[in-house]
């Protein structure tokens, strides 16, 4: 067996070297920084999986169908049969590294989340994704020792050692000490999601430059769904970000509302008697979106009425930090809320075995577009990362490929960054085209306004190449679908029941690929 | 506001730090030092070298002493400092850049006391694993523990917080192992005077962590939650 490269060690990096290590074999786990440092730990809600402890009869099947349905049919329905039918037992596994998920009287307890009408994400209080990394982190530590796996912390991408379509391996610098090391081998990709792209602008880290991905498109990679951005609902300014206020403060009873004629209007109740202010994450923010324009003011969130015991409970965490950046104690005042960008379903375009176009190039976790389609659901982004490493780890494991040294002249070796201002300039050129309500003049213009940037390093250069491919791919969905919404095609169009394909090969191409039929069960 | 920043700059490990000062135009006194030293990089032609990651006390990238006292540099808000902030990388770790430390001393501890789970093991929504799984991994109550130092036997309270996990469910044919590991690089080398509980910013109940670990480990109680 050759080598094995990952670049990434969230959670979806950390689960497939894990597994790796299971099986018997190392990789090289590498990161920008520590484990406990990758955005994986900012992860509050919960992660879902059919338990059915609640007395729901809930089952895969359910949660099969809200999972295509909130992500509105653009997801790869076989791939999501795997995830949802894997998902009992990744939580269970993660049970026995010893997380501490809230439990009911005899087992563990599940909550509700967006999209889902069954009670489906088990959770850790608020702080899911640090006390679900503390125990995979360990768990990871366990293989370290043993010498499986080799951690690169403190170690950025230069570039993919690619020629001719197929992969050979990752060009990586060493951050403390300027050091440039080829690693030649199959290469798997977990680097998160884009947020560098919108600096400031995100709920996530500054860590995730977005450069992993724009480096994979500009030497070939397919991306997908690259307009699909989700906004979450509730958010707050603080000083350099967005911060995320849970979907679980709705599903433990929160209520969104805005003043109209002096009164409150729960107007996602009223919209929607059935989940009401629990629908899908993209209905939620377009709905919040379009009756600020028509009310004005601000939109709240009400959790007045959460009993003590919720609050001590299940949301400690999330009422800590409310206190601390607004200085307003949720559990007696309502909270000026409003959309942020959150997560990004569109990402490397892999199939359901994670692959890439690219011979033995693979990606997983939230830089992989897979399982999410136009809107993910809450809860299901912990485990398509869980899920996604483990199973791109057992694919690679089935297709191994020794790779020894090659000819890697001509391969880039330009690590400059981007300059802050251009960065800046990209972010807000691309919000201006890519709110929640977007139309093809926004789009236009915005691109016209990137056609005058240019790039005057590698970096640069891809970044502004991503960022077209952002447009375009916005540009060329001539309809409307999850968090793709266009007001000059409101309507959801079956022709268009389909991947954006984003390619670069001197120019950026757009094109629609069929999505994978549903297969019988075997 | 007006601020008055200093900073210790050192260009590589082998270079001697030297002192450096801005003026600094604030917005809000709300604001952080990591949301300032992020401003301030994007007009420096020479920025400031320091990790950070979530900006929002979450993930401990951005440890470093402000003002002599070591902390996260987004949970330090100006509105505590009259104007002056003078920063300093940690002073326990060996400095690679301005203001980053290379941290790994932390983790190679964590794996001298092999931290992890030997076999499976449930903690059942236990209150203590859960508080131990909150540490950050910052480094904070290290610099501030007149006992530890990088190489030393005495690894301190990182390590205590995640061998607190492992002890409220410790499988049987690990528990020697994991016992003597406690003794040997936490409980003999504590002095107690629990500096690092003040100065630990995710708040973590260091004591209450303490008194159920030494129950487990040292005194060999079986109940394990106190
Ligand atoms: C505030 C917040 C709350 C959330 N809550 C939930 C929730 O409740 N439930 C849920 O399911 N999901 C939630 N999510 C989403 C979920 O946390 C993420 O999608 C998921 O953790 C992503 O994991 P990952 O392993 O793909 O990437 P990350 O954890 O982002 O890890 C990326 C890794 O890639 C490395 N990397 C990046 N760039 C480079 C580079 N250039 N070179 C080398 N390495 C690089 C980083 O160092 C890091 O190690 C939340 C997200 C946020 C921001
Ligand atoms: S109690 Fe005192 S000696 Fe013990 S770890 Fe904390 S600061 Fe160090
Ligand atoms: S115990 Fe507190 S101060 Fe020490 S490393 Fe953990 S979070 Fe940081
Ligand atoms: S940047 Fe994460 S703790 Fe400060």
């Amino acid at each position: 067996m050759g080598r094995m490269i990952i670049i990434g060690a969230g959670l979806a990096g950390l689960s497939a070297s894990v597994t790796l290590a299971e099986q018997g074999f190392s990789c090289d786990l590498i990161s920008l920084q520590n484990s406990e440092r990758a955005q994986s730990v900012l992860a509050e809600g919960g992660i879902n999986a059919a338990l059915n402890t609640m007395g729901e009869q809930d089952q895969v099947q359910n949660h099969y169908e809200d999972t295509l349905r909130g992500g509105v049919y653009l997801a790869d329905p076989n791939a999501v049969r795997n995830l949802t039918s894997h998902a009992p037992e990744i939580v269970r596994w993660l049970e026995n590294l010893g997380v501490p998920f809230n439990m009911t009287d005899q087992d563990i307890m599940l909550r509700n989340f967006g999209g889902q009408k069954k009670k489906r994400t088990a959770y850790a209080q608020s702080s899911t994704g640090k006390i679900i990394m503390t125990a995979v982190i360990d768990e990871a530590r366990k293989h370290e020792v043993s010498g499986k796996i080799r951690r690169y912390s403190h170690h950025e991408l230069i570039c993919l050692l690619i020629r001719d379509h197929i992969c050979m391996g990752a060009r990586i610098r060493d951050l403390y000490t300027g050091e440039i090391r080829d690693f030649f081998g199959i290469v798997l990709l977990c680097s998160g999601g884009m947020n560098g792209i919108f600096p400031g602008m995100t709920t996530g880290t500054t860590q995730n430059t977005g450069d992993v991905t724009a480096i994979a498109f500009r030497q070939g990679v397919e991306l997908g769904n690259l307009e699909m951005l989700q906004y979450h609902p509730t958010t707050i300014g603080i000083y350099g970000k967005r911060c995320l206020v849970t979907e679980a403060a709705r599903g433990e009873g929160g209520r969104l509302y805005i003043m109209k004629n002096q009164k409150k209007w729960y107007f996602m109740e009223e919209k929607y008697p059935e989940l009401k202010n629990l629908m899908p994450r993209d209905v939620v923010s377009r709905e919040m979106y379009m009756i600020r324009r028509e009310c004005g003011g601000s939109v709240y969130l009400d959790m007045t009425g959460l009993s003590q015991e919720t609050w001590q409970k299940k949301l400690s965490d999330l009422r800590q930090e409310i206190i601390y950046y607004l200085a307003l104690d949720p559990a007696s005042a309502p909270l000026p809320v409003k959309e942020g960008i959150h997560y990004f379903m569109g990402g490397i375009a892999v199939d359901e075995k994670h692959q890439t176009n690219i011979k033995n190039l693979y990606a997983a976790g939230e830089c992989a577009c897979q399982y999410h389609g136009a809107n993910r659901l809450g809860g299901n982004s912990l485990l398509g990362a869980l899920y996604g490493g483990r199973k791109a780890a057992e694919i690679i494991l089935q297709n191994p490929e020794d790779i020894s040294e090659k000819d890697v002249s001509g391969m880039i070796s330009d690590f400059r960054p981007a300059s802050p201002e251009l960065i800046q300039k990209i972010g807000e050129i691309l919000v201006s085209g890519l709110g929640i309500i977007r139309n093809a003049g926004d789009l236009e213009k915005a691109l016209h306004q990137l056609e005058s940037l240019k790039g005057s390093n590698f970096r640069e250069e891809n970044r502004i190449y991503l960022a077209k491919a952002m447009l375009l791919s916005a540009l060329e969905r001539k309809e409307s679908r999850g968090a793709h919404y266009r007001e000059d095609y409101p309507e959801k169009k079956e022709a268009f029941r389909k991947t954006t394909i984003a390619e670069f090969a001197q120019e950026i191409k757009i094109t629609f690929r069929e999505i994978p039929e549903r297969r019988a069960e075997l | 506001m007006n601020l008055k920043l200093q900073i210790l700059r050192r260009e590589s490990p082998d270079a001697s730090p030297h002192w450096e000062s801005y003026e600094y135009q604030a917005q809000n006194e709300n604001a952080s030092v990591a949301s300032v030293l992020h401003d301030l990089n994007q007009k420096l032609d020479d920025p400031v070298r320091w990790e950070c990651s979530c900006m929002q006390k979450k993930c401990g990238a951005c440890a470093m002493v402000i003002n002599h006292r070591p902390r996260l540099a987004c949970d330090a808000r100006l509105k505590e400092f009259n104007g002056e902030i003078k920063i300093e990388p940690l002073r326990k770790f060996p400095v690679i850049a301005d203001l980053i430390v290379d941290r790994s001393i932390l983790f190679e501890n964590l794996k001298i006391m092999r931290i992890w789970f030997a076999e499976e093991a449930k903690t059942y929504g236990s209150e203590i694993a859960y508080q131990a799984s909150r540490c950050l991994q910052c480094g904070c109550c290290l610099e501030i523990c007149p006992n530890f130092y990088a190489g030393g036997t005495f690894f301190g309270m990182a390590s205590m917080t995640l061998t607190a996990r492992i002890l409220t469910a410790v499988p049987e044919k690990q528990k020697q192992e994991i016992c003597k590991a406690y003794r040997d690089h936490i409980y003999e080398g504590c002095g107690k005077s629990l500096a690092c509980r003040e100065i630990c910013p995710a708040g973590i109940e260091i004591e209450h962590l303490l008194v159920n670990s030494n129950a487990v480990a040292i005194w060999k109680r079986k109940k394990h939650e106190i």
